[in-house]
């Protein structure tokens, strides 16, 4: 972006009779490089969301009621659907931020009995395909008083099974043959 | 065995890349044509080699070789041929080996076509183009090979490996899993190769630029050599988003086509990029200005393909449709890195010698060279956006500590008003003349257009169009797109006084192909703005559980609910399908029958919602089944959206394609003429 600038004033610089020819070129540029940066600053400011986890939702109270995007493994058991409404509830659990194996993490998380686990409704929403145990599911929306976080938007991330580098059908059939 | 036949010939063709990088390098630095030659003959060995080695790979796919894991992984004995033939390119081994035999295609094609017109360049076209090929070699070959198989101990343990450990016998599934539903659809299926010509295409420009600065031809010949494989890069480029986008309509049931998704940035920042070297590249070959930007333009779409790829291989960004998680991440990231500092490394190198120095300077803004600019940088800015966007959890965690996203209402704030500001330059800049215009001129060719435009807001004020910032949208839209049509028509009626008007059309566009298909291009801009604007803009759903016999009504539709039924596929899917009569104006106009297809097999994403769709020019009545009372079979819901002028986008589309096609039509008789002028050139200097 800035290399057109440079461009220009290189240019124009060695076509050194016509300054004020030049000083326009430099101010029509400076002028609509402002506009577009002041564009992505303020699109950056008004729409940033704080990206966490289910922890650091809960240890943060400030954080209550304000819009986040917080990420936690879904557990299957507790996925309800009530098509009348189109609302989802389900309850997922703390998954840590970095992890090598996805899939591993997010089935761990749903075994682990301490992790904290976070309610979930997510209104007027077809029910997602990819909703079920073990997914990986990332919201937008806000901690409620009651401490229920209610979601505009769901993303669901279905990682492949962790111990499917070994076909299942292989051991069961024992493939003496 | 075939497993053994595809291991060796895409270790061969490993082998055969590198070599022709080192027989390259060696022959440009030596000025010795055998070693260049040798280059280029090894370099031409890949494509068959890969040829043999993916055709392996179908083959085996085909006849359900299910110990190679990736055959076990993709397909399944039930699958459609079809599905079997693309599983090719449906996991992350599969399509690496596909990216690569593309590439080699590529390669081979830039090879043949430019071998004698650009013959000094050549030595470094094949070292840059084989270095690629033979980077993601590496990565099929040594990293995920596509042939591993499986293998069995005789306490049960089963294992992949490439070549059979000791101690173990073939391990032989009765089936495999099968490809992944959301994948079985033909748009998904055409979608990646699209996309993957697009992104591997974008390897031949980058490589022209890069032996340019290599070899210090810096004069017209890369400009003249990559214009045309840009073009046809960014052919595909299009048409992989497009595609990509209709398949989304289609199967993903979200009722739109475009959710600002960091993967489908990732295909859109390179375009992006593309888009504004295919317009810069003119002020080039006109006025010799903006050398120095240009090629750096061509080395960022480069590095944005391989940063795409990257980014969808190896799982930094969260999104839909990104692969898992693999072990390719680093060596790409190492790529990606060597190639950035290479390229930027040469291109400052010839910078600061004054070898990229301007012939011309901007006279004036209005001028169309200074159009052109801020065409660029409107390009650079939706382009940096964009990519900020994308990328801001990452660089946000990294430098702030906390990781912040943007959404789509980013995107839309951001990037829309670039766009609008885009769509005026598109309706000025054709109107303007190099050098400089007057604002009189200006003024006076832009009369008609502007009457057109007014008329068009009086019929949109008329058909019910209220909101003062729609109207201005759709004015300035469709200004461009009458400043172009009145371009077009203005050559057309200069000819026609000679010949029929239909003639004068075709000898037109024949004459000046890229002019004319230049122009096409932008009406299917336009055509696709306007499907945009109405499709986000206007954009009505509603849902509702309704019983058999039960109604609902949205915008001038109604519907009613029939029954429910189930049907189970050859492949083995169980479809819920409800079937719907949809009225307008108390006629039955169509049945509908959206489903929900379930996949007992299939592990992971087992289940797919298949809207149904009662389609017109003026808007997509677009029907989800949801949900359904298993036992009663009495109710069922359904989410409904009416989708405004969402068929301008796919029609525009096809305009684009068009365009492109017309301008990327090879120029019968003044290249032929050039073509021998460089021959000449080419055979001089290969008798030396």
């Amino acid at each position: 972006m800035t290399q057109t600038t440079w461009e220009k004033a290189g240019g124009t610089s060695q076509a050194a009779s016509n300054t004020g020819q030049r000083m326009r070129f430099l101010i029509g540029g400076a002028v609509i490089l402002a506009a577009i940066g002041f564009l992505i600053l303020n699109g950056t400011l008004n729409n940033a969301q704080y990206f966490i986890t289910v922890d650091e939702l809960l240890a943060r109270p400030e954080l209550r009621g304000q819009t986040v995007r917080v990420s936690g493994a879904v557990i299957g058991d507790t996925i309800s659907y009530e098509a009348a409404t189109l609302t989802i509830r389900f309850t997922m659990a703390h998954i840590p931020e970095q992890s090598d194996n996805l899939a591993l993490t997010l089935h761990q998380a749903v075994l682990d009995p301490n992790a904290t686990r976070l309610q979930v409704v997510v209104e007027n929403e077809p029910m997602p395909d990819l909703l079920q145990n073990e997914a990986q599911a990332i919201l937008t929306g806000q901690l409620g008083a009651d401490g229920v976080f209610y979601a505009d938007e769901l993303l669901l991330k279905c990682p492949t099974r962790y111990e499917e580098a070994v076909p299942q059908q292989v051991q069961e059939s024992d493939a003496g043959a | 065995m075939l497993a053994e036949l595809g291991i060796i010939t895409s270790a061969l063709a490993l082998v055969a890349a590198w070599y022709a990088v080192v027989a390259g390098v060696v022959g440009a630095l030596n000025r010795n044509d055998r070693w260049v030659r040798s280059a280029r003959n090894a370099a031409l060995l890949t494509f068959p080699l890969l040829t043999v080695a993916s055709l392996t790979m179908v083959i085996s796919q085909v006849n359900g070789d299910f110990q190679i894991e990736y055959v076990w992984a993709t397909t399944e004995r039930a699958s459609d041929l079809f599905f079997k033939l693309t599983a090719l390119w449906g996991g992350q081994a599969g399509s690496l080996l596909f990216w690569s035999w593309l590439m080699s295609l590529f390669a081979g094609g830039a090879l043949l076509f430019n071998w004698r017109s650009e013959r000094r360049l050549m030595p470094y076209v094949i070292a840059f183009t084989m270095g690629t090929l033979g980077f993601f070699l590496i990565l099929t070959v040594l990293i995920e090979n596509p042939f591993s198989r499986l293998w069995q101990y005789t306490n049960g343990e089963v294992v992949t490996a490439v070549f059979q450990p000791a101690g173990t016998f073939p391990a032989i599934p009765s089936d495999g899993r099968g490809l992944n539903p959301l994948l079985r659809h033909p748009g998904m299926v055409i979608h990646p190769p699209t996309l993957y010509l697009g992104y591997v295409g974008m390897t031949i420009p980058w490589a022209f630029a890069m032996a340019a600065l290599a070899s210090g031809e810096l004069g017209v010949g890369w400009i003249r050599a990559t214009r045309r494989w840009t073009l046809i890069a960014w052919l595909f480029l299009s048409l992989g988003l497009i595609l990509g986008g209709r398949w989304a309509y289609d199967v993903l049931g979200w009722g739109g086509y475009w959710g600002w998704d960091p993967v489908e940035n990732a295909a859109l920042l390179p375009w992006l990029t593309g888009t504004a070297f295919l317009h810069s590249v003119m002020i080039q070959e006109k006025k010799g200005m903006l050398k120095v930007w240009n090629i750096l333009l061509v080395i960022i779409t480069f590095l944005l393909v391989i940063l795409g790829t990257f980014s969808t291989r190896s799982g930094i960004v969260s999104s839909v449709h990104s692969f898992a998680q693999s072990p390719i991440g680093p060596p790409m990231f190492i790529f990606l890195g060597a190639s950035a500092l290479i390229s930027v490394g040469l291109w400052l190198y010839r910078w600061q010698r004054g070898e990229l120095a301007a012939e011309h300077h901007l006279e004036s803004w209005l001028s169309r060279e200074a159009l052109f600019m801020l065409n660029n940088l409107l390009f650079m800015a939706i382009t940096v956006a964009v990519f900020w966007g994308s990328y801001a959890p990452i660089f946000t965690e990294l430098f702030m500590g906390e990781k912040i996203t943007l959404g789509p209402p980013y995107f839309n704030s951001v990037v829309g008003p670039l766009l609008i500001v885009l769509y005026v330059l598109m309706g000025v800049a054709p109107l303007s003349a190099w050098g400089r215009t007057s604002v009189q001129r200006l003024g006076r060719a832009m009369v008609v257009p502007v009457v057109m435009t007014l008329a068009l807001v009086v019929v949109a004020v008329f058909m019910g169009l209220r909101e003062p910032a729609a109207l201005f949208v759709i004015a300035l839209i469709g200004f461009a797109g009458f400043v172009t049509a009145y371009e077009i028509w203005r050559g057309v009626r200069a000819r026609a006084q000679r010949e029929s008007w239909l003639l004068a059309a075709w000898r037109l566009f024949g004459r000046n192909r890229r002019r004319y298909g230049g122009y096409i291009i932008h009406l299917g801009i336009v055509v696709i703005g306007l499907g945009v604007v109405g499709s986000t803009g206007y954009q009505q759903e509603t849902q509702r559980t309704l019983a058999e016999g039960e109604a609902l009504t949205l915008g001038p539709y109604t519907m009613i609910y029939d029954a429910l039924s189930r049907a189970v596929a050859t492949d083995g899917r169980v479809m819920t399908i409800a079937q719907v009569e949809v009225y307008r104006d108390g006629h039955l106009v169509a049945t509908l029958r959206p489903r929900q297809d379930y996949f007992p097999n299939a592990e992971g994403m087992n289940t797919m919602t298949i809207a149904g769709t009662y389609s017109t020019l003026e808007n997509d009545f677009y029907v989800l089944l949801v949900a359904w009372e298993e036992i009663s079979q009495a109710g069922a819901t359904f989410k409904v959206y009416l989708n405004p002028l969402v068929n301008l986008v796919w029609g525009g589309g096809l305009i684009l394609m068009l365009g492109t096609a017309v301008a990327a039509w090879p120029e019968p008789d003044r290249t032929r003429a050039a073509r021998q002028v460089s021959a000449a050139e080419g055979k001089a200097l290969e008798a030396r």
